[in-house]
């Protein structure tokens, strides 16, 4: 497996954070990887930017920042304005659609997808909306089995909780694996 | 599945370590980015008949893991930046009246409050010398959760060996990352436990008689012998006195019992030294940073090594000296204003070839800009 370098950016409260340490805890106790996850953050408890940087590897990990993503995500405007232009050229970066107006001015493979919609369409909660982007996020790009994410899950979340993770992670997945066909 | 290996914090493996060391009692007052280890111990602690306590400040903290340890347990505070300075005081009390305690600081900017939710690497020189008049520290550091885990357990080895407080330096990328450790069984890494006095009940125990190996046997506090602390310079019984000798022989005692057992006390990690034309000499998360330049450097062929430092205090002066002594120049790594680089100048041979790749604004340090240092370094420019 090759190194991915992936960022997730949104905005707190969206679950950003969260969403980069069940993809890549999946990683390291479900399918034996190294993985670092590290995060920047303000002062603030709510809203302001907030970005997560995680490296999935074979082999060790020293320096946990990542410089140029392969794979970028962005759930605000503000963050896909200031992460866009880092991104590794012919890398992937997905957004929200309802969320982000792109401007396809960086090399990039573009998928906008509507996960925030879907997610209170179909689901009406938008806790999940972190679980439905990492459901697209592993539908483009297969980093981890979706079965993984949703043994971290079993760990992290009440019981009551998971049909509605499951359910989002699904949607995200078909919505993820269609946009590459 | 392993249920031993675990993808945690730096801050949580630091907890990890203490429960393995045994920790029994902890006190400490929030503060990013070190938060993450009270709130995990005030959850872990009381499961295992331990104690948290949240005290009302930083300082009532220091006092109240000294106390707690008179009376026999292993304990731990935790905090950061104005938190540290707030500690000095009673950090000096400790020293003095010879009290094994470990205090993490897990770094961020500063002075002041400075930048609480990013890394820096800026208190070395205060964990040596925050508190007022000559005492001898031991401080540790590490760049990974694995030693992080290890440098835990052993920073509660040395307090209880050495009867001092012992310094976690750590920094906010190191406390707040996530990685994967290994949870050792018990017995794979040594567990030192408290030295206590074989004087029966009732028989004069006296606190600060050294056995014939330097080392103090406690008595619990408050249990079978009765005895004075204090923080004045203080005779075999514990009461003070500014008898000329008293004072003198105990202030060696003091510095002697660290500074003479460097050797004892250092741990480092070293990578591709052997051949080294450049070394970088480096700790905490910029170590990860000189590492992965260094890995990548070698593949096209540079002949670059790493010294990692993880006792920072009594710094290791003899083990630098002799790493650095083949190279070309040596690069001290670090993120503050050449905190460490001043006591690299002073271990090496040669300190005019010795360089500063820093970065003090809140970014980790990267591969790339100890490259441009390492180019101009090269005579093959920027």
């Amino acid at each position: 497996m090759q190194r991915s370098r992936i960022v997730l950016s949104g905005s707190g409260g969206q679950g950003v954070i969260t969403a980069a340490i069940i993809l890549s805890e999946a990683a390291v106790i479900y399918e034996k990887m190294n993985a670092t996850q590290s995060q920047s953050y303000g002062a603030a408890a709510r809203g302001g930017s907030t970005r997560s940087d995680i490296i999935l590897s074979d082999s060790e990990i020293n320096f946990p920042k990542v410089i140029q993503p392969n794979i970028l995500v962005c759930l605000t405007q503000e963050s896909y304005d200031t992460y866009s232009p880092i991104i590794r050229p012919g890398g992937i970066l997905l957004v929200d659609s309802k969320y982000v107006v792109t401007k396809q001015k960086v090399d990039a493979r573009h998928i906008s997808l509507p996960m925030y919609t879907k997610v209170m369409e179909e689901i009406g909660k938008p806790i999940v909306f972190n679980i439905c982007m990492l459901g697209a996020l592993i539908g483009i790009s297969k980093l981890v089995k979706p079965e993984s994410i949703m043994k971290v899950l079993k760990i992290k979340i009440p019981k009551d909780f998971l049909a509605m993770n499951q359910k989002a992670l699904d949607l995200g997945l078909k919505m993820g694996a269609q946009s590459i066909n | 599945m392993n249920n031993k290996i675990k993808f945690v914090q730096g801050n949580e493996a630091c907890v990890e370590g203490a429960l393995y060391a045994g920790i029994d009692f902890f006190a400490g007052y929030p503060i990013t980015p070190s938060t993450e280890i009270a709130e995990l111990l005030s959850m872990e602690l009381p499961k295992r008949a331990g104690k948290f306590i949240q005290m009302e400040d930083e300082i009532a903290s220091m006092a109240a893991i000294i106390g707690a340890s008179l009376t026999g347990h292993k304990v731990m505070t935790a905090t950061s930046g104005p938190g540290f300075s707030l500690k000095q005081e009673a950090l000096g009390y400790a020293c003095m009246a010879e009290i094994p305690c470990v205090i993490v600081n897990v770094q961020r900017g500063g002075p002041s409050t400075g930048n609480p939710t990013h890394v820096s690497q800026g208190d070395i020189n205060q964990a040596k010398w925050g508190t007022h008049g000559d005492h001898s520290i031991i401080a540790l550091t590490a760049s990974n959760h694995q030693d992080v885990f290890e440098m835990t357990v052993e920073a509660f080895n040395f307090a209880e060996t050495y009867r001092t407080p012992v310094i976690l330096l750590f920094d906010e990328v190191i406390g707040h990352m996530r990685e994967k450790i290994t949870i050792p069984e018990q017995g794979d890494l040594a567990v030192v436990q408290r030295l206590r006095t074989s004087v029966k009940k009732g028989v004069d125990y006296h606190p600060y008689l050294p056995r014939e190996d330097g080392r103090l046997p406690m008595s619990d506090f408050g249990s079978e012998h009765r005895y004075n602390v204090t923080g004045l310079f203080h005779d075999m019984w514990g009461f003070p006195s500014n008898n000329p000798k008293v004072v003198r022989e105990l202030l060696h005692h003091l510095v002697d019992k660290i500074d003479n057992n460097v050797d004892q006390i250092t741990r480092h990690r070293e990578y591709w030294l052997d051949d080294a034309e450049y070394v970088l000499v480096s700790y905490g998360s910029s170590a990860r940073s000189a590492i992965h330049l260094a890995k990548n450097r070698r593949k096209r062929g540079n002949k670059i090594g790493v010294l990692e430092l993880q006792t920072i205090w009594p710094f290791p002066k003899e083990l630098v000296r002799r790493k650095c002594a083949g190279a070309r120049a040596v690069i001290v790594v670090e993120m503050n204003m050449g905190q460490v680089l001043h006591q690299v100048k002073s271990a090496v041979d040669n300190p005019a070839s010795v360089f500063l790749a820093n970065r003090i604004d809140g970014k980790l340090i990267s591969p790339t800009d100890i490259k441009t240092l390492l180019r101009v370094i090269q005579g093959k420019g920027v």
